[in-house]
Parts: structure tokens; sequence; C-alpha cells
């Protein structure tokens, strides 16, 4: 067993993380916005970097890597906010023509869930294929046929959204297993994410807790604001520790029992990015409360993502389900 | 990334199954908590039983007796140990992780010979005299004098918080012998042994009734220099050292025990009526179970990743102190769950019929000591905030 990255991983890692931090660092978030949160550009960008084909076969224009390698990816991802159908292109790369080499922007919709309220895609104007993941399987929609409105005031200003009025079949590309898989993997990618948000809040707090001052020292220095900062660390790590199982069990399923491994992995770094990115924003106090501090984009980015493979609470029943059959 | 054991793991553990399967029925039943010397017997006869079959000092070097087992090889050991419900180390918990790894890092060869084979073997049972009435977080601070009068120190204070007191043959002791250096400075490292004349054991009695914990008096206690680790005024470096036995899994099978708690206690959910439902049908309580059952299977890969790192680096990971804080508030949410499950039978301590209520209500209340030995939740933030974040120092 050796459960760390090895050093393909930390290379890959460090080659995406100084992709994001020169192409979406914090500062140019609220270009994004201005620009509707999508940029061709970056897209095929991200495309080059293999995000999108990292786990397809080299001769089919892969980069042959597996689900550990998406998940470090996909932390990376999460850290720089950066926006789009990630894991849904991700996904579909291999199953729709363009998806992997991004000339294709798939995004989706995940209606294995318990919610069947309104019907609300994201990103839906600058997708070329929407797939949707039902009990029969995964389906194809033309994004562009869709009746629906743009919703004026999305929560994340880089998520933009559309309330569809009403989703037609769509062309089946894949069956009940495949959905219920692509389901599984996006939840671990996703978790990937939420992992790389718990660790940019603290990356954002721990250096404005120590230049802020007040009462004549920096606030970073009272053990109020220590001990919230050394509660985020603790969050960041176990929703690490919980990410990296997930994926090294996709793997290598005879390790584990995926299914528990990975809502276990949705469940422990949605809390995390949920409680650190709150956290970050106390900690910067009113400054927090600004839209020009980005805490904000983290926390709005979260409730994104916890929306979608599951939320806290469906992952949580579903491993006290495992539990209950062990007893 | 690859949480797959090797086979010479496997080997290790089907190895070590079969031989808990046969040994473990064989030690008997685990003594009354308060009956003392039956523990020690207990206690020290397992251990000699694991030094019999070759797994005492699981990470204790070789040259020293020891196991020394690869680091995945002890994340097996603990998983097994606590499959099988065998005895932990009980009464030898402070030879065995604190004591003896110090006598080995800093002791002299005649103290090494003296006390290393016997510790190993369950021969041999040591408390510690660390804590202070005014020395708790703040340990530096110990007042306890030590004079030197000719090749004795001549010892005179006050310890609290020493377990295993009542059953042990020495002790560890921090003494100052400079009160005029630095609180750090001036402290040293001694082995007591516990029949010196001047010696008082006052039992404490804890809010599980337990008297794992004493006080001790020392009045006018001789003590020979030679039983001295390490050089004079050096015992804060010494007593420091062993934090680099210390990777992490010091609590690994109590994990692996509260697993098998939750288990426990979703199955007496399932059989505890609530109207015409059981507890189980609780929504909120099986929300609260998976919550709690995600972050325990999460703490153990934590732990896996942590013991990796401080395989592959040689040095313990920075995580010790996030397991431990994040170890110890969920066995008290646990022990909580549980004492929701079984509702009124739990205002007895025994069991009632066939609810295990007498296990939940003593976990429960042993689980309380968990943010506050070994350093306290709040201290375990200062740490990883300061080490670990570069945030500012406290006040030392």
């Amino acid at each position: 067993m050796d459960f760390q990255l090895t050093e393909d991983q930390e290379a890959l890692q460090q080659g995406i993380r100084a992709f994001c931090d020169g192409r979406v660092p914090v500062e140019k978030l609220v270009d994004l916005e201005s620009k509707q949160a999508f940029d061709r550009g970056l897209w095929q960008e991200l495309a080059e970097m293999g995000v999108f084909g990292l786990r397809l076969p080299e001769d089919a224009g892969g980069v042959g890597l597996g689900h550990a390698d998406t998940v470090l990816v996909f932390q990376e991802l999460g850290r720089r906010v950066v926006p789009g159908p990630l894991a849904w292109s991700h996904l579909a790369a291999g199953h729709i023509e363009g998806a992997a080499s991004g000339d294709t922007v798939v995004g989706g919709l995940d209606l294995l869930g318990p919610d069947d309220g309104p019907i609300l895609v994201e990103h839906l104007e600058s997708l070329d294929a929407l797939v949707v993941l039902r009990e029969s399987g995964v389906f194809r929609l033309d994004p562009r046929s869709l009746p629906g409105e743009p919703v004026a005031t999305p929560l994340d200003p880089l998520t933009p959204v559309h309330l569809v009025a009403e989703l037609p079949e769509g062309e089946q590309i894949a069956d009940a297993r495949a959905a219920a898989r692509w389901r599984l993997e996006g939840a671990a990618f996703v978790a990937g994410q939420l992992l790389g948000i718990a660790e940019a809040t603290l990356e954002l707090a721990v250096p404005y807790s120590l230049e802020r001052e007040q009462f004549g020292r920096p606030v970073g220095g009272f053990q109020a604001l220590k001990h919230i900062m050394a509660d985020m660390f603790v969050k960041q790590e176990v929703a690490r520790a919980a990410a990296y199982a997930a994926g090294a069990t996709l793997d290598d399923p005879e390790v584990g029992d995926v299914v528990r491994a990975v809502s276990i992995a949705k469940l422990i770094a949605g809390e995390a990015a949920l409680r650190n990115a709150r956290a970050c924003i106390q900690v910067h106090g009113g400054m927090g409360y600004t839209w020009e501090v980005p805490a904000h984009y983290y926390l709005k980015r979260t409730w994104v993502l916890e929306n979608v493979f599951g939320t806290v609470e469906e992952h949580a029943e579903r491993v006290a389900e495992r539990v209950a059959e062990g007893a | 990334m690859d949480l797959r054991y090797s086979d010479s793991d496997e080997k290790f553990r089907a190895e070590l199954r079969a031989w808990l399967a046969e040994a473990v029925p064989a030690h008997g039943e685990q003594p009354a908590m308060n009956d003392w010397d039956a523990r020690r017997v207990y206690d020290t006869g397992w251990q000699r039983k694991l030094f019999d079959a070759g797994y005492a000092g699981i990470n204790w070097p070789r040259a020293y007796g020891g196991l020394e087992a690869s680091l995945t090889e002890q994340l097996v050991y603990y998983e097994e140990i606590a499959r099988a419900n065998a005895p932990y180390v009980g009464v030898n918990f402070v030879g065995l992780l604190h004591g003896g790894p110090t006598v080995i890092a800093e002791g002299s060869p005649e103290q090494k010979e003296a006390h290393i084979p016997r510790i190993l073997r369950g021969e041999e049972v040591w408390c510690q005299g660390f804590s202070e009435p005014v020395a708790g977080s703040d340990l530096a601070n110990l007042q306890t004098r030590a004079e030197l009068d000719g090749d004795h120190y001549v010892v005179n204070g006050h310890k609290i918080w020493t377990s295993f007191a009542q059953v042990a043959d020495y002790c560890e002791l921090l003494v100052r012998t400079d009160p005029d250096a630095p609180k750090h400075k001036g402290i040293s490292w001694l082995i007591m042994p516990m029949d010196l004349p001047g010696i008082e054991i006052r039992p404490l009695k804890t809010i599980a009734g337990e008297s794992d914990f004493s006080e001790v008096f020392l009045e006018d206690v001789r003590i020979p220099v030679a039983s001295r680790v390490g050089a004079e005024n050096d015992g804060w470096r010494v007593t420091n050292v062993t934090l680099r036995f210390e990777r992490g899994t010091a609590f690994a099978s109590d994990m692996i025990h509260m697993q098998s708690f939750v288990r426990t206690l979703v199955d007496v959910a399932k059989r505890t009526t609530r109207g015409d439902a059981t507890a189980w049908d609780d929504r909120l309580l099986r929300n609260e179970v998976g919550h709690l059952s995600a972050e325990l299977d999460a703490l153990w890969a934590m732990v896996k990743l942590s013991v990796c790192q401080s395989s592959r680096t040689g040095v313990p990971g920075l995580g010790g102190s996030a397991v431990k804080l994040f170890y110890s508030e969920l066995a008290q949410r646990a022990s909580e769950l549980a004492q929701r499950v079984i509702g009124r039978a739990g205002l007895s301590r025994d069991d009632v019929g066939d609810l295990p209520v007498g296990r939940f209500l003593q976990k429960s209340l042993q689980s309380l000591s968990l943010t506050i030995a070994a350093g306290t939740s709040q201290i375990q933030r200062n740490i990883i905030s300061e080490r670990v974040l570069g945030l500012p120092k406290e006040r030392r």
C-alpha cells in the first residue's frame, strides 16, 4: 500500500495547478463573471491539458489515466473555481463526439436523485449537447431545442442557469447501468472539486488573518480565529483522505466498497467545502461579506456542486443503509 | 494512490488472525474495572503471550527485541486486534508506548538492559509522572523538585493523572533540577522505582467511577542519579524524543472498535420500538449514523495517508494532532448517539434485558476524557494553527 500521490500524480497535479493559477487566478474571476462565465478559449485549453479525455485510452485520443488521477485534476479545478460543466464533459468523453477535444461542450442534468423540483440547467446557452441521467439510462438532448428562459440572477455568478419548462425524452446513448456509473464517477470527481474548495478557502483565510490587524495585532493571532482555522485544516485533511480513497477504490474495487467510498467522499468533501467556505467569510469579517473578496464565489460554487450527483443527505442515507446491511 | 495491502502484509494478517483466533478466547474475560491486581495479571499475561508468539513491541526496533513491523503491517495489526476483540495494551500502556521507547532512544546501556526486555515480556509495569496540579496543558511549569545529595536526587512534589500508579513498578518522572533556568531548561527525566520510601498513591475516582488515575505524593524520595535518562536539565527534549514513535497510529485500534460500536448501535436501533416503528426508521438518526460512519471511514483513510507519508519520508506527518482532534470528538458523538437510541434504558449503567446499555454508557462516560487527555482539543488546535498553518504563537 502506498496511498500517497505517485511522482506522476504529483507532476499531474502541479501541471494543472500551474495552468489554473495562470489562466484563472482569483483576480480574474470578476472578468469571467462579466463574460457570463463561459470562455470557449479556456475550454479548449482545458481540453488540451487533458481534463476531459483524461481517462480515455491513448489510442482514442485520451491520456489513459485513472479515477484517482481524475480526482486530483478536479481538486485543482475546484481550487480555482474554474467554471463550466467540467464533470459532465469529462464523463461524456468517449460517448459524445468532440467532448474530449473540447469541440463539443457537454452539460448535464442528474435526475437520479429524489429532487423533482423545477428543472434548472447549468450553462445551457453554452452547451452543444446536454446529457440527462434517468433511471432508464443516459439520454442525449439538443440544448438549443429546449423550451426555457435564462434565470436573470443565478446563485453562482459563474454558473448561469436556465429554467426549462419541459424536458423532451432525447436519444438514449447508454443503458441504466451506465447512468448509475456516470453518477457514481461524477460524485467522486465533484468530491475532488469540493476538496479543492475546502483547501482554497483555508489558503485565503490564513494570509488575510495575518495581514488584518485589530487591537494592535494580526487577528490571526487570536485563539478564537486560530481555532476556526485549525478546524478548517482538519476538515480539509479528512476530505482529502475521503476523496483520494474514493478515487483509489474506483481504480481497484477489490480494496473496498466502491459505492460506500464514493458516497463518503461526496458527503465529507461537501461538508468540508461548505464549512470552510463559510468559515473563510467569517475570518474575513466585514470584507468577507463583500462581493470584492472572492470567498463568496467558493461558497456559491459549493452550493451548486452540493446539488449534483447526490446531496449530503442522500449520501448519508446511503452510507447508513450500507452500515445497516452489515449490522 | 494505492490502497491495496501487499502480499507480505496479507501474509502477516493471515498468520496473526489465526493466532488471535486461539489466543483471545483462551485468555478469558477481562477483570472488573477496579480489580487492579487482576487487571495487572490479565494485561501482563497477555503481553507475555504476545511476546512468546513474536508479536510484542510491534513498533519497537528489532535490536531491542521488538517486531519492528512496517507501518502498513502495524495498520494490519491494529485492524486484526480490534477485529478479534483482543486485549489492548492496558496497564502496559506507559511502558510500551512511552517509557520504553524513551529508554531505547536516550537510555544508557545499563538502563536498557535493566528495563527493555522486562517491559517487552510484561514483567515490568510503568506509570507516568508528568502532570501536576499546576502543570497540565502547561506541562513545563512542573514544580516537583529534585535536589542532588551525593549520588541521589532527593525528590519532593505532587504528581497527578498518573495512570496505573497502583500496579506500577516504575514511574517515568519529570522533575525540576534547576529552578533558576527558564522553565523548559531545568527539567530532568528520571526512572523512579515505585517501591521507594516516601511515595504515597491516592487513586482518583473518575466520572466513569474508575480509578485509572492517581495522585502521587513524593516526600524526600531518594532516587539514584544513575536512574536519570539523558543529561541533567535536558529532560524536556528527552520527553519529546518519543514523539518520533508517534505517527498517528496511537488510537488506531480504538478507531476500528468504534466502527463496530456504530454497527452495534444500528443493530440496537433496529430492534428498539418507537411507537409503531423502530428507532432505525427515524430519518434523523439514520442521517447522523451515515455522517458518523462516513467520518470514521474517512478518518481511517486519513491514518493510512499519514502513515504512508511518514513511511516514505521517515518523519512523522503533520497529521497527528488533526487525527487526535477529529477522532476524540467523533467518539463523543458516537456514544451520544448510542444514548439517544437506548433512551430511558440508559438510566441504568447495567445491561437491561438484551440491550448493551452497560457498554454504551461506559463508552460515553470514558469518551469524555478523550478531548482532555494527551493534549486537550484546545491545545491540539493551537498546535495545528501554529505549527501547520503558521499563525502567531501563544505566550509560553
